[in-house]
């Protein structure tokens, strides 16, 4: 079916106009209907797949989750993210935060990785691990006033920290 | 014959291949769509480096994509080796390949490094352990983009946490002709898989041939990706090959005659369109698996579904050929084969 406007281009947008009971059938092609003022709504051409998804961040939007105008330092704006739904660079991730767990759950149902762990970073992370335990231990020493205790973490903690450096 | 259907897999009747993919990055450059052509430079030499320091270099072949013809590009696509997208990054894309062709290290695709496991038949866990393999070897010298909660942080958040889409290559005729095969792939995304063409992404189906793959990356371990998947498929190449032998029990002629008018198209035609041979190389494969015929191999007539499609056919020839007479070239092609293939 032809476009009702230009007469030349295929018809790909269909859409009914019922006005007190007058009801009319219009077929235009996607440049005839970009321009027709009876489609208010907005046309995105052609349809993303990235939008579905960055519309995942929309929806909690009205909580003031992410500050519109943030850009990475790799150059990439919030908006812009949100227009392609990819990623400038690896800080993307840190940079955009606050909306991370709300898109990562709606892609995936998940937030929080399982699986494999790089071998470099599975140390670190085991060491970061002990070290906030040991902390966590301190804390409550030093509020019982077990100081003897709490100096050997102290220590113990300094240690890992030193170790930590070097990997 | 395509190199990486060598060898003996499992489920071969119904199962073409199994794919893995591991999505990396490196932690101190843009992404690839957003970095300048020094930069990709940096990436590649990084991984050529890892690759030189902690792998037999005769094992691996490295391709430009800059460097080679479109017909050489489009052939590496066919032959499913590298990924359409890869193909069209002329500034910056590259990329390693096993010599068993199993294997391939894509650089600056959509991510910094996209490592591929492809194997004949049903072996989602030799895949795993081959990529992950692959990964430990590149990471020793390159240091990943990984986010403690996120896991692996890739381009298209669609790809963060594991990396990984494995999938199966599966020729399911007999579901599609019955019908069966919609609601299947209606329930597939139900449980976070989905069905794809024979492509991949975006590509449409063709000879029957569906990839069904995982569709979430974060928040199951690699290992149970693969197990959800691989049972799956296994159900489903139990319900091919029931919907088979009911079919040839119901509709032996019917069937008989869908397998032999193809073979006999195949034999004697002398123009033919690579989305027609698909068919009827479809409804070959479908004849030896059902032991219709005997005397062809059924993975002859995988390898020949990639061997006859636009640019391995024009690369076959040698010359520069209009579609037509690519289409005259293909049915002699395949005429050959079969000839050759008969015992």
């Amino acid at each position: 079916m032809l476009c009702q406007v230009c007469g030349k281009n295929d018809a790909t947008v269909h859409f009914t106009k019922i006005i007190n009971g007058n009801i009319e059938e219009i077929h235009l092609c996607s440049s005839c209907a970009k321009e027709n003022k009876d489609l208010e709504f907005s046309f995105d051409f052609p349809f993303s797949f990235q939008k579905l998804f960055t519309g995942l961040i929309d929806s909690v939007q009205d909580k003031g989750v992410q500050e519109k105008d943030i850009t990475c330092e790799c150059g990439l704006t919030y908006k812009e993210f949100l227009e392609s739904g990819k990623f400038g660079c690896a800080k993307c991730y840190d940079t955009f935060r606050g909306d991370m767990d709300s898109l990562l759950k709606g892609i995936h149902g998940h937030n929080r990785h399982e699986g494999k762990i790089p071998s470099g970073t599975k140390d670190k992370m085991l060491q970061k691990r002990a070290i906030e335990s040991l902390k966590s231990e301190l804390e409550q020493s030093i509020k019982i006033e077990d100081f003897e205790r709490a100096a050997y973490l102290r220590d113990e903690i300094k240690k890992l920290r030193e170790k930590t450096k070097d990997i | 014959m395509i190199k990486w259907l060598g060898g003996v897999g499992k489920e071969e009747d119904v199962v073409v291949s199994t794919r893995l993919r591991l999505a990396r990055n490196m932690a101190n450059y843009k992404f690839p769509e957003f970095m300048t052509e020094e930069e990709g430079e940096l990436v590649t030499s990084e991984v050529l480096n890892s690759v030189r320091d902690n792998a037999e270099d005769s094992l691996y072949r490295f391709y430009r994509i800059k460097d080679l013809s479109d017909i050489e590009k489009k052939v590496f696509v066919e032959e499913h080796l590298i990924s359409p997208n890869l193909s069209e990054r002329t500034a910056n894309g590259s990329f390693l390949i096993s010599n068993d062709e199993k294997s391939t290290i894509m650089i600056n695709e959509e991510d910094h490094i996209r490592i591929q496991v492809l194997l004949p038949g049903l072996d989602f866990n030799h895949g795993w352990e081959v990529s992950s393999r692959l990964d430990d070897l590149l990471e020793k010298e390159i240091e990943y983009a990984y986010h403690e909660q996120f896991g692996y942080l890739t381009a298209c958040p669609t790809n963060a946490g594991t990396g990984l889409r494995a999938s199966a290559m599966l020729h399911l005729p007999c579901l599609a002709m019955t019908g069966h095969l919609n609601s299947i792939i209606e329930g597939l995304g139900k449980i976070g898989l989905t069905a794809r063409g024979l492509y991949g992404e975006g590509s449409k189906v063709s000879g029957y041939l569906f990839q069904i793959s995982n569709q979430t990356t974060l928040g199951e371990t690699e290992e149970d990706i693969i197990k959800k998947l691989n049972k799956v498929v296994l159900q489903i190449v139990s319900r091919e090959r029931s919907t088979r032998v009911f079919m040839l029990d119901k509709k032996h002629t019917e069937i008989e005659d869908k397998v032999f008018r193809s073979l006999g198209i195949l034999n004697y035609s002398r123009i033919i369109s690579s989305a027609e041979a698909m068919n009827h190389l479809s409804n070959i494969k479908l004849g030896c698996d059902l032991g219709l015929i005997d005397d062809i191999n059924s993975k002859k007539i995988v390898s020949l579904m990639m061997d006859i499609q636009p640019a391995s056919i024009q690369k076959s020839s040698n010359t520069s050929m209009s579609e037509e007479e690519r289409d005259v070239y293909r049915a002699q092609v395949i005429r050959n084969n079969l000839i050759n293939m008969e015992v």
